[in-house]
């Protein structure tokens, strides 16, 4: 393709590479050989795990790399000008007016102690392009746009004065008000609840819909690029697999990794069996009551009981209370009335009163492997240190016992000696069960185990887990926001609301109808890979919604 | 050059070299130095000769070996002094980040009163009432330097305690003793490594501030402050005497804060090349 045919095309990117640069020479390549274009209006999807170099390519069409990387290849051609060649000041003109960046977190882009109609009118009154009077009218007609409340006062407020998926659609008016050719929406409702994913993702299509801005869309997530998508790219190590139409990609995949991405999205594998578990509970949660400043309960008479072999799933959207739920149960935050029994005695609610054979038999495994192992320890410190500290046992079994557990999460015997530093993700996450499974536990909490891994890699953590439960008859209360999980591993679940449970019991009773309201709105917002799955839950959103408040008048009297 | 994996910068090698050199001046001082410090081997402010490189004392003492072993003082009590505030203050800041409630509150408002009082105004008047022995002017200077460290090393574990590694080993049943020493000190390490330098820098010109007022170090013991003090009439005089312990004072602070600075940069790299 040459440059004159560029006309309809607003971006033209030709066999772009971006490498690490180390002060050794060349490093890693991060994106290698990767083209395509983007017509006004029309919107790609780049979809892969991470390290596939999605947020990399985002950041190149700006002309931008982070620290350390460069664009050491091919051509980006932006209205008949390469992006590359450009001079710094060009450059400057051509973020804002030309391409706007959207980021995953809103809440880290925003600066905390200016008003939103400072941000969002900064970028045109700086570029000269309005007046300050001009762009606070353009702004405010971007809120109404994007559905924000109260519009005309709206960017009166602070950053911390708006929830997050409200700062998340600010975040986009404010890369709107210059009226850019290209919008990049790096991950942007990756940390929303699915409830507001919803809505953010209804707005984010409305807007780029009515001003045909071209969008280059990148996510995890194929069925929320299903939505918005014309053009899918799936990437991999730097590498384009596949690139087609988004009903291509979705319905008839020709590469194996898409097809693999595919299936696991749309089926995904039942762990799940609904065998009748042991009679009596090991864990008994009795009208639990606990709060961090005594005002607000956080948790508010919650009740559920945990058998051998069970996975009890506690669901809920950010603030429903189900973390604060775990760590009641593991005694790091007391409880203030209500009772908790373990194997048939009731545990105390502080952690410091508890025996070191209870704290033994409740485990936990947290959301990030990052930050729940010591990056300063080996493997054998960290797997170790549980065997040591609850069994006493001599260095040499300490560290016979280590390698079984190490074999057992299916890592290799030498990595004994490494820190966490040098493992991957699913990695870390292996070397965190394996921690937990050292202190020879009950029952495992699970906080959000693989929401913060790709899915491939969340996938085979879920087959360990099962795999283990069925070898060690292991419990599991299973914390997650994700129903898609749900409904594959957990055979009870009980749905949390502002710290209540709103339904319980069996999971194919409690995904089945009829539904708690709550329940169907939770479930209705898990994004389908159909691309009419977004018009469709819209249109039944309305009615849903107007049935859960009438639910909370009975359910908060 | 490269050290620890990590490339030398020229400043950082120039106070690497200078740290070097005081410390084996420091160590070596009885073997090195030509002559005792309290030694008269001639008349005052005798000139330089082959023997007395830089000339006698005020007392006809040798310039020279009252340098070398005033290294040995100097340097010997800012690096025991400072050793001994770093202690106290990461154990004490540790514990308040760790544990909370009353006890971060109480010790928090100890060092806020000693941080309220000008450190060397409030040396004074401690060394003043309890004599000028050693191990009072260590203790009195550690005790007011350890609470700048106890202010960084409790905001460093305020951090690293909210991490969940930290709150695994609570939830295991640990002890503060090992969550302090095995989850909380190697994390914090990088910092502290660097503020160990600057608070020696500061111990050091501390005690050289105090000797000079006649608080610090006694005589017949050479110290670099005292003796800036002894010789410093001579500056009329156009001799070069109270110049060497002033100069010696001075490069082994630039010394040290050039180590320093190259350790911050290194620290900051580890941190901001995540992504």
């Amino acid at each position: 393709m040459n440059a004159r045919q560029a006309g309809e095309h607003v971006l033209q990117v030709d066999c772009l590479r971006v490498e690490v640069r180390t002060d050794r020479g060349p490093g890693p390549v991060l994106v290698d050989n990767v083209s395509f274009a983007l017509r006004r209006g029309e919107v790609i999807g780049l979809i892969g795990e991470s390290g596939a170099g999605k947020s990399t390519i985002g950041l190149a069409t700006l002309g931008y790399t982070r620290r350390g990387c460069h664009i050491s290849g091919g051509t980006l051609d932006f209205d008949g000008r390469d992006i590359r060649q450009m001079t710094a000041a060009e450059r400057r003109a051509l973020r804002g007016p030309g391409v706007a960046y959207i980021a995953q977190s809103a809440a880290a882009s925003f600066n905390p102690a200016m008003t939103l109609f400072e941000q969002v009118c900064e970028i045109p009154v700086r570029h000269g392009m309005m007046s300050v009077q001009q762009a606070r009218t353009e702004a405010v007609r971007l809120f109404r746009e994007l559905e924000l409340p109260n519009p005309e006062r709206f960017g009166e407020r602070y950053p911390h004065q708006v929830s997050g998926g409200q700062l998340q659609r600010a975040m986009a008016a404010m890369a709107m008000a210059a009226k850019p050719d290209i919008l990049v929406f790096d991950e942007p409702t990756t940390a929303l609840d699915v409830t507001t994913q919803v809505e953010v993702l209804a707005a984010f299509r409305k807007l780029i819909r009515e001003h045909r801005t071209a969008a280059i869309y990148i996510t995890h997530d194929l069925a929320v690029v299903a939505q918005i998508a014309d053009h899918i790219m799936v990437l991999r190590h730097g590498k384009t697999v596949e690139y087609g139409t988004a009903g291509q990609i979705l319905q008839s995949p020709r590469e194996e990794y898409t097809r693999r991405l595919v299936a696991e999205r749309v089926a995904g594998h039942t762990f799940r069996d609904d065998l009748a578990s042991a009679e009596t509970p090991i864990l008994e949660v009795s009208n639990v009551v606990a709060s961090y400043h005594s005002l607000l309960r956080v948790i508010d008479g919650v009740s559920l009981d945990v058998r051998r072999g069970d996975t009890v799933a506690v669901v809920g959207e950010s603030g429903s209370g189900k973390s604060t739920l775990a760590r009641v149960i593991i005694g790091l935050l007391p409880r203030q009335s209500g009772d908790i029994r373990f194997r048939g005695d009731s545990l105390p609610p502080r952690l410091a009163a508890r025996s070191r054979d209870q704290l033994r038999r409740i485990q936990m495994i947290y959301q990030m492997p990052d930050v729940a192992l010591n990056p300063n320890q080996t493997l054998l410190e960290i797997i170790g240190r549980p065997v040591q500290f609850y069994f006493g046992r001599p260095r040499e079994q300490v560290r016979a016992r280590v390698l079984e557990l190490l074999r057992m999460m299916d890592l290799p015997e030498h990595f004994i000696g490494r820190k966490p530093g040098e493992l991957s993700g699913g990695q870390k996450q292996r070397v965190g069960i394996a921690r937990a499974l050292a202190a020879e536990p009950d029952l495992i909490i699970c906080d959000e185990v693989t929401s913060a891994l790709d899915q491939l890699v969340g996938e085979e953590i879920l087959r360990l887990l099962k795999r283990l439960q069925d070898e060690l008859g292991l419990a599991y209360l299973f914390i997650t926001h994700d129903l898609g999980t749900v409904k594959r591993i957990a055979n009870k679940v009980v749905v949390m609301l502002k710290g209540k449970l709103v339904a319980g019991g069996e999971t194919a009773k409690v995904f089945a109808p009829p539904y708690h309201p709550y329940t169907e709105l939770l479930l209705s917002s898990v994004p389908e890979m159909r691309s009419d799955w977004l018009d469709e839950v819209l249109s039944r959103r309305a009615q849903t919604l107007q049935a859960m408040r009438d639910a909370q008048i009975q359910l908060v009297p | 050059m490269r050290l620890f994996g990590h490339r030398v910068p020229l400043t950082a090698l120039i106070g690497l070299v200078i740290i070097a050199v005081n410390l084996i001046t420091a160590i070596g001082a009885p073997w090195i130095a030509p002559f005792d410090q309290a030694n008269v081997v001639g008349d005052a402010w005798g000139d330089p000769t082959s023997q007395n490189l830089l000339g006698l004392d005020n007392l006809g003492r040798d310039l020279l070996s009252r340098l070398i072993y005033g290294a040995r003082m100097s340097i010997g009590l800012a690096f025991v002094i400072t050793c001994l505030s770093f202690a106290l203050g990461i154990v004490t800041g540790f514990a308040a980040a760790v544990l909370r409630g009353w006890v971060d509150t109480l010790l928090s408002r100890i060092v806020d009163l000693l941080l309220s009082m000008p450190t060397l105004i409030f040396a004074f008047i401690v060394l003043s009432v309890l004599g000028t022995d050693l191990p009072v002017l260590i203790l009195t200077i550690a005790i007011l330097d350890s609470t700048k460290v106890f202010r960084l090393s409790r905001a460093l574990a305020m951090n690293l305690a909210a991490l969940e590694y930290v709150e695994v080993a609570q939830v295991r049943g640990e002890g503060l003793w090992w969550v302090i020493r095995k989850e909380i000190l190697p994390n914090a390490a990088a910092p502290l490594i660097a503020e160990f330098g600057l608070r020696f820098s500061f111990a050091f010109l501390f005690i050289a501030a105090l000797s000079f007022l006649g608080l610090g170090v006694q005589p017949p013991n050479a110290d670099w402050g005292s003796m800036v003090r002894d010789y410093r009439d001579m500056i009329n005089l156009d001799a070069m005497a109270p110049l060497y312990p002033a100069g010696a004072i001075a490069i082994l602070t630039i010394g040290v804060n050039f180590v320093v600075d190259w350790m911050l940069s290194i620290h900051s790299h580890a941190h901001g090349d995540g992504a």
